[in-house]
């Protein structure tokens, strides 16, 4: 997995709260084999009218919002299905980090896995962001995982919490499949010890 | 410190391999669901690394989400066509039992799991899917996962976790007449949000809880995510153990006796504490309408629309008027003359037998209104069969109801079955998120007795005060 150290990026605002899956990649886009190419449907129904338009009220339609790779939003980023096309479709857009007062779980956890860092901040530092956003054109962020740090040119700085083990996991871009696999004997001697209760008996 | 265990913390520890300082467990998965939508490129991760599925026979798999419920072997999207073949050969490559459109335990994923009786207490549970915490009602710890977890739990039979702060909802007081299992859940997440419970797993527990069926507390389980919550768990008893007892997937005879004895140690012991407890009072929960875009945005069906000034905080205002403008609805609006031009009754909800069972009663003499379509579309191909054996094919289609064959269908609308911009429905699903029926569609959550009675009437009403012309069903 590509790995997460630090991002300068312009901001753009989705000013909702519990922003769902369904919204952030809705499901006629989720019969695709792959995982790549979702970018193009994120938010589509916000970003585009029935016939397929742009709507330009929507923020990340806008002009000053184009190439963004920090996006803001509000509290319960990502709730609802369990789709990690959600985190496809945020990556494959161009956005690295996701800033919010708080996430659903499952998403958090997709977000990790595909290099998307989500950020945790309280409800009035994301408010301050959203008022950032709107003030400056071109503004931008400079996100520090190795200091877990936020600022920007005019003085903000915020730290940032997040587990230890889910920051080494974007640091170095690990591949958690193979750190299980180094745990085979664990495995296999659970494996055995409960095979009675674990086998179906068809 | 204190031994005595939740049933969360008991299942836990019994699946726990490899505990690290400052690292997530290593937690066995007992048994892994899997169905089309997300796990194409999980496969395709194992095909690129060149590793196998570890316990196919611990790995299970259908399609449910694409699935048409008319002429289902004519899939005309050819994308949804290619996702179902894919999984096909998907297990056939790595040698994990598929219930194809053949067979008669295709359903949806987590009406399949259950009523095969894959699903046992004290088991842990994944499946590429949120409502995977649909199982937590036989005491299993079962949740949803993102499709490279799906990935890691077929390398590996494992997945990174970390422990969940444990939560119990406690039901308190009798249910009264007219209230299901569904306005339990929908009044839960109405009064305490959609983020309430994240980070937690919920027990829901009381006398309430003890006196449903295992379809009522399939139901509730179901939406524990739509509170937040990672997983929801019901302590098995004797439902539970009666409901399994025979099933194809559950040991048989001595081998259940010793198995239930097992199961009856789950339960959370006498004084063991939850990081959180809230109480949920039965004498004044009313059937549930949700009126808005989230689950959460829920009231009482003889309560009207909510007006947005009336919330707390900025963001919920914001929320509730962007939630009214896209419902079309009016603050003050009293929910009985919200008027619905579709109805469906499905899905892992409320798609169970049982839930056909409730819906018939409430349908049978009756026509549907000529304004609405309405359609039921059975949980799986056993339940589709065991709903004809009873003659409730028969009471929905002389209602005027479309009677259709098992999957996923307008819960999400994946498959043909989409609202029309604008059209507004009550469903027995579990979400009413901004197109989630259909680009456009308005989605109103409710029981299966409450939307057949808005089939009728073609408006909501109080299922409280029905005429029922059916002797009570079975």
């Amino acid at each position: 997995m590509q790995s997460f150290t630090t991002l300068t990026g312009l901001v753009a605002p989705v000013d909702r709260v519990n922003v769902d899956t369904d919204a952030i990649i809705p499901k006629q886009f989720l019969k695709r084999i792959e995982r790549s190419g979702f970018g193009q449907f994120l938010f589509y129904e916000w970003r585009f009218d029935q016939q397929g338009n742009v709507i330009p009220s929507f923020d990340l339609n806008k002009p000053r919002y184009q190439g963004a790779s920090v996006l803001i939003s509000r509290a319960n980023f990502g709730c609802g299905s369990s789709r990690e096309h959600a985190p496809w479709a945020i990556l494959d857009y161009g956005f690295r980090c996701v800033i919010a007062p708080s996430f659903a779980d499952i998403f958090y956890n997709n977000c990790f896995k595909n290099s998307v860092l989500p950020v945790k901040l309280s409800e009035e530092q994301v408010e301050e962001l959203f008022q950032r956003t709107a003030q400056y054109e071109g503004y931008q962020l400079h996100v520090d995982l190795e200091n877990k740090s936020i600022t920007d040119d005019y003085g903000l700085s915020y730290s940032f919490d997040l587990d230890e083990h889910r920051r080494q996991f974007l640091l170095q871009g690990l591949d958690d499949i193979g750190l299980t696999l180094k745990h085979g004997d664990a495995i296999a001697s659970y494996e055995a010890k409960h095979a009675d209760r674990l086998a179906y008996p068809v | 410190m204190s031994t005595k265990k939740t049933m969360y913390e008991k299942i836990w520890d019994q699946h726990v391999i490899v505990q690290e300082e400052g690292k997530p467990s290593i937690l066995y998965i007992d048994l892994h669901l899997v169905h089309e939508v997300t796990s194409p490129q999980a496969f395709e991760g194992l095909r690129m690394s060149g590793r196998k599925v570890r316990r196919p026979d611990l790995t299970y798999a259908t399609m449910d989400h694409n699935v048409p419920t008319k002429d289902r072997f004519n899939i005309s999207d050819p994308i949804s066509k290619q996702q179902i073949d894919t999984l096909s050969q998907n297990c056939a490559e790595f040698g994990v039992t598929l219930f194809d459109l053949n067979s008669i335990d295709q359903g949806v994923v987590h009406v399949m799991g259950p009523e095969l009786g894959l699903t046992h207490p004290g088991k842990t549970i994944v499946c590429g899917d949120s409502h995977t915490s649909t199982h937590g009602a036989f005491g299993a710890l079962a949740f949803g996962i993102g499709t490279s977890e799906v990935e890691h739990v077929l390398a590996t039979q494992c997945l990174q976790q970390a422990k969940s702060k444990t939560m119990e909802v406690r039901f308190v007081g009798k249910r009264k007449p007219g209230v299901t299992a569904k306005d339990m859940i929908l009044a839960f997440i109405a009064k305490y949000g959609t983020d309430f419970a994240t980070g937690y797993v919920i027990e829901y527990t009381g006398e309430a809880i003890r006196e449903l069926s295992m379809e009522e507390r399939m139901t509730v389980c179901n939406m524990s995510i739509e509170a937040g919550a990672r997983a929801g768990l019901i302590a098995p008893d004797e439902t539970t153990f009666n409901y399994l007892r025979g099933r194809q997937y559950v040991p048989q005879d001595a081998a259940y006796d010793a198995a239930v004895e097992q199961w009856n140690q789950l339960a959370t012991d006498e004084g063991a504490s939850y990081d959180c407890v809230v109480d949920i009072d039965m004498d004044s929960l009313i059937p549930q309408v949700t009126w808005g875009t989230s689950p959460g945005m829920g009231t009482n069906i003889t309560a009207s629309v909510p007006n947005p000034a009336d919330f707390a905080t900025e963001n919920e205002r914001k929320a509730a008027e962007k939630a009214l403008e896209y419902m079309d609805l009016t603050p003050g609006t009293r929910i009985t003359d919200i008027a619905v031009d579709y109805v469906f009754i499905g899905s892992c909800t409320n798609g169970r037998i049982e839930d056909l069972r409730a819906a018939a009663e409430v349908a049978k003499g009756y026509k549907v209104s000529d304004s609405v379509t309405a359609i039921v579309v059975p949980g799986s191909g056993r339940v589709k069969l065991q709903a004809e054996a009873e003659g409730l094919d028969k009471i929905f289609t002389d209602a005027g109801f479309e009677w259709r064959d098992a999957g996923c269908s307008m819960c999400l609308a994946m498959n043909p079955d989409v609202l029309q911009p604008g059209q507004r429905c009550a469903s027995t699903s579990n979400r009413n998120f901004e197109g989630r029926q259909g680009r456009g569609g308005r989605t109103h959550l409710v029981s299966p007795a409450m939307a057949v009675a808005a089939a009728v009437k073609g408006h909501f009403v109080d299922v409280r005060n029905w005429e029922f012309k059916a002797e009570v069903l079975n």
